[in-house]
């Protein structure tokens, strides 16, 4: 399968973004939020290209997930910082890869302790098909249909370049 | 070999004792702690992992902050709380110790919190409950204290963050501390190269250099060049067991002074487990000074608690 | 009842026999060994073949536990328990309730005990008054009543004075006394050995020198009175080594050791486990070592069972409040055995430990085969495999720390006085 080229995916979401929050009604009261890992890096880079600051924080969601009782904590969690108030903002919230949407609910219910936002809107990178709950993202850099025995990840190279790579249980992988 | 806190899969299945836990289950309870440090740092200090879940402390040996800083850590978790002070109810009307666990497991309770005056009630409880059941240990006798070992090695990761180059001198009545016990289980199993213990004889158990400690009976030649300084807390019975003559003399030979602390390392660190006993073990201006993490070491304490009722409560992929 | 014990391994370590011999039993004696007797005609005939044919065994402390802790076992279940270990004559503590200090409570005892008739049953009777160590009981009226001997069970005297004159008042009549020796204020409280174990595991330990210095101020004042002593159940290397000396300089003492000491350490507390708490406490490795070795060398004269059933609910508690002793009556024989084995010894030196030299401690006939004794006979399988579990035990204390592990060497029949008092079930 040809896997799309991350870099090019991330500046389509980023006007996306950017022009959402030139709206005047959006854009004295918007925040940005990443979901860790691969969200944080994407909201880094647009981050980058505003011309004026706004807030913004990382949540993981790993406290909040729903197979709590099945599969135990994650071995690796990230702290969640938000500093900014919540309560009445516009929160974009930005993940990699969209699948179940689980994540995003998870996300969401640990946004909600935070305080209670104006609007949610979810940009992902890759939307992979296969949403198993009535969420689904409004930004999307491009749509992907997997097979449940496959998975994309999102890396960071050294340089801070993004890469994008498929793996199929019991197979070999190919990378962009 | 057969690890009464292990399931099949090696997971923590009850925490009872730091000793004979390998050291990657250590590290998993405070890596996840440090999540929960964050956590309490919020305004929702509420995350909701043990939703629906209910937690008893059974608290057959009295100690309210123990209790408190618990039902503060699975509150947090969103767990409902019983609490059981069985030295004023069924307990003292002659019901075993088994009958009352029965009892709370018929109430379909998920966890249990044990602290008791005897060695091994932690151990003995953890054999009688059912799979479904995690039992935390809050203190048996002098055997364990799994919990403030943890928070105390937690307490110096932070201050101290390379735990291989590290000197730690414990002060005080290691005879009678299941937190003695339990830090130093703690440190030697994460790998810190110099544990200390200093004390009179009097306060020291038979064959404590087996555990990988470096006995001491001179405060001043166990302080020297430390890192980290742990006391311990002395209580009154020392005295009236003849293991001590007064509070005074101790005070004098084995308390920590600020001319004391100034044989430590400039930047060492104090610690305590509480409660203090000021001006016995230590001094105020010690334990308000700057080097004093004593009440860090209360706020990770939730931390790590959340930590560990997290990790026992959860599935095992 | 005639009865023909054929091809059995006769081994009868006081008259020196180990053979294939016949045994030839009537009117509950043995009239005849290796060849039968004229004019015999057995009414029963039990094959022995395969099994050693030993004198039933004498074990020098039993807790039979009447009069009084019938909850935890009765005189019926340990006495059967007994036949089931093959054990024909056993001493019972006088650590009652009430405490065999009366003439009249020892008559009730062996009364009893004949009534059930499973084995003889020589009652040790209290040293003081109510075992409180002040007041000395009447040792004449008793002895006549059928004491061996006077015992303290686990109170020490610690009144040197009282210990001094309960030894004279003893010697001016030739009474053994039976003593545990422990120094009450260093083991006040201790459930366990004072060593690293107990260290790690928060139990407050009773240091070997409690037994040691004990034993010295026993051996010293039996010295200076003249008494004859038994130590009971030794429990560590330097208990071992004053016994040792005390024999060299002529000082009449005996010891025996505990058959659980034998074979295990404090290590074998492990995670707390309650049948691992006894009295006196599991010692080092280096402790059982010398044990081991003061058997050997003949230091320690005797092994016995320390039979003491505690009831489930005592058990089920955390360790150091959890009531001490372990059930040991049918354990006895395998594990006098192992230590035999383990030492290259031989059965014969292992059943000496449990026939003739508890039985000359404690002054009774038994413990032997020879035309004309009586016929207390325990016939054993010594390669027999079997599990410890509760339904394997005939006593009503399940508490051993041997619980789960296989043991080597099975009782098969026991004979009381010519009366078989134990099958085993096949």
């Amino acid at each position: 399968m040809q896997l799309p080229n991350p870099e090019t995916l991330l500046s389509d979401i980023s006007a996306k973004i950017l022009a959402q929050l030139a709206k005047p009604e959006l854009a004295e009261n918007s925040a940005l939020i990443g979901i860790h890992s691969g969200g944080v890096w994407l909201m880094q880079r647009i981050l980058s290209q505003l011309k004026s600051p706004i807030p913004y924080g990382t949540l993981d969601a790993a406290l909040y997930r729903d197979d709590y009782s099945q599969r135990g904590l994650k071995a690796e969690m990230q702290p969640s910082n938000i500093a900014f108030n919540v309560q009445d903002k516009h929160i974009i919230l930005i993940d990699d890869i969209f699948y179940t949407g689980r994540t995003t609910r998870a996300a969401m219910n640990e946004l909600f302790d935070y305080g209670r936002p104006a609007s949610i809107t979810l940009a992902v990178l890759i939307n992979r098909g296969g949403a198993q709950l009535p969420i689904s993202p409004q930004i999307v850099g491009a749509e992907i249909l997997l097979k449940p025995n496959e998975s994309l990840q999102l890396s960071q190279d050294t340089k801070g370049i993004l890469h994008l790579s498929l793996e199929i249980e019991d197979s070999k992988a190919s990378h962009v | 070999m057969y690890n009464p806190q292990l399931d099949a899969d090696g997971n923590l299945k009850h925490l009872l004792t730091i000793e004979g836990l390998p050291k990657r289950i250590l590290n998993q309870i405070l890596d996840t702690a440090e999540t929960f440090v964050g956590v309490a740092e919020r305004d929702i200090k509420k995350v909701p992992l043990l939703r629906g879940k209910t937690v008893c402390n059974i608290f057959f040996e009295n100690s309210t902050r123990t209790r408190t800083t618990f039902e503060i850590a699975a509150k947090r978790l969103s767990a409902d709380v019983l609490n059981l002070n069985v030295g004023t109810s069924s307990q003292s009307k002659g019901e075993t110790i088994l009958d009352t666990v029965d009892n709370l497991i018929a109430m379909h309770a998920d966890m249990f919190v044990v602290r008791h005056s005897q060695s091994g009630a932690a151990h003995f409880i953890a054999q009688h409950v059912p799979d479904n059941i995690s039992v935390i240990n809050a203190g048996d006798g002098r055997h364990a204290h799994p919990t403030q070992g943890l928070l105390d090695v937690f307490t110096i990761r932070r201050y101290k963050p390379d735990m291989h180059n590290l000197r730690v001198a414990l002060v005080g009545d290691v005879l009678h501390s299941r937190v003695a016990r339990s830090e130093i289980h703690a440190l030697t199993t994460l790998g810190v190269p110099e544990v200390r213990v200093i004390a009179p004889k009097t306060l020291l158990p038979t064959g404590i250099e087996k555990m990988g400690v470096q006995v001491f009976h001179d405060l001043r030649a166990g302080l020297k060049d430390v890192d980290v300084i742990m006391m311990l807390r002395l209580q009154n019975e020392r005295m009236s067991g003849a293991m001590l003559p007064s509070a005074q003399e101790y005070f004098k030979t084995f308390g920590l002074t600020q001319e004391k602390l100034k044989l430590a390392k400039p930047d060492a660190i104090v610690m305590h487990p509480g409660p203090m006993n000021r001006g016995v073990e230590i001094d105020s201006s010690v334990a308000d000074g700057s080097q004093s993490v004593i009440l860090p070491q209360v706020t990770y304490g939730i931390a790590v608690r959340m930590a560990v009722m997290a990790i026992l409560g959860g599935g095992n992929a | 009842m005639k009865i023909h014990i054929k091809n059995g391994q006769v081994i009868d370590p006081k008259n020196n026999i180990n053979a294939k011999q016949d045994i030839f039993i009537a009117a509950g004696k043995i009239v005849g060994m290796g060849n039968k007797p004229a004019d015999f005609t057995a009414n029963q005939t039990i094959d022995a073949t395969g099994l050693i044919v030993s004198p039933g065994f004498v074990d020098l402390s039993s807790r039979l536990r009447e009069p009084g802790s019938e909850y935890s076992a009765t005189l019926v279940t340990e006495l059967h328990a007994a036949a089931a270990g093959g054990v024909t004559s056993l001493a019972c503590t006088p650590d009652t309730q009430p405490v065999l200090d009366e003439p009249g409570l020892v008559e009730m005892l062996k009364y009893r005990a004949k009534q059930i008739n499973l084995a003889h049953v020589y009652p040790l009777g209290a040293l003081t008054r109510q075992l409180n160590g002040k007041l000395l009981t009447e040792m004449c009226k008793l002895t006549e009543a059928g004491c061996v001997g006077f015992s303290q069970a686990d109170s020490a005297i610690t009144d040197t004075q009282v210990l001094w004159r309960a030894c004279e008042y003893a010697a001016t009549f030739g009474y053994t006394l039976f003593l545990r020796a422990e120094d009450e204020y260093l083991a006040k409280n201790g459930v366990a050995h004072d060593g690293e174990i107990a260290s790690r595991l928060g139990l407050k330990g009773i240091p070997a020198a409690a037994e040691g210095l004990a034993i010295a101020s026993i051996l010293r004042i039996a010295q200076e009175t003249n008494t004859k002593i038994h130590l009971c159940r030794l429990s560590s290397a330097e208990g071992v080594a004053l016994v040792r000396d005390a024999k060299k300089q002529g000082i009449q003492v005996t010891a025996d050791v505990s058959a659980q000491h034998l074979h295990l350490t404090d290590f074998d507390i492990g995670y707390f486990n309650t049948h691992a708490n006894l009295k006196p406490p599991l010692r080092s490795q280096r402790d059982k070592e010398a044990l081991c070795a003061g058997l050997k060398d003949g230091t320690i004269d005797a092994v016995c069972s320390d039979h003491t059933p505690v009831n489930d609910d005592a058990k089920l508690l955390p360790f150091a409040e959890a009531e001490a002793g372990a059930s040991g009556l049918e354990l006895l024989l395998p594990l006098a055995l192992k230590w035999a084995s383990h030492h290259k010894l031989s059965v014969m030196d292992a059943l000496s430990k449990i026939t003739h030299q508890p039985a000359a401690i404690l002054g009774i006939a038994g413990g032997n085969l020879s035309i004309g004794s009586d016929a207390d006979i325990a016939l054993f399988d010594p390669e027999q495999i079997w599990t410890v579990t509760p339904s394997q035990l005939s006593s009503q204390g399940k508490n051993t720390p041997f619980l789960g592990l296989e043991m080597l060497g099975k009782v098969h029949y026991t004979l009381l006085h010519g009366q078989i008092t134990y099958q085993a079930s096949h």
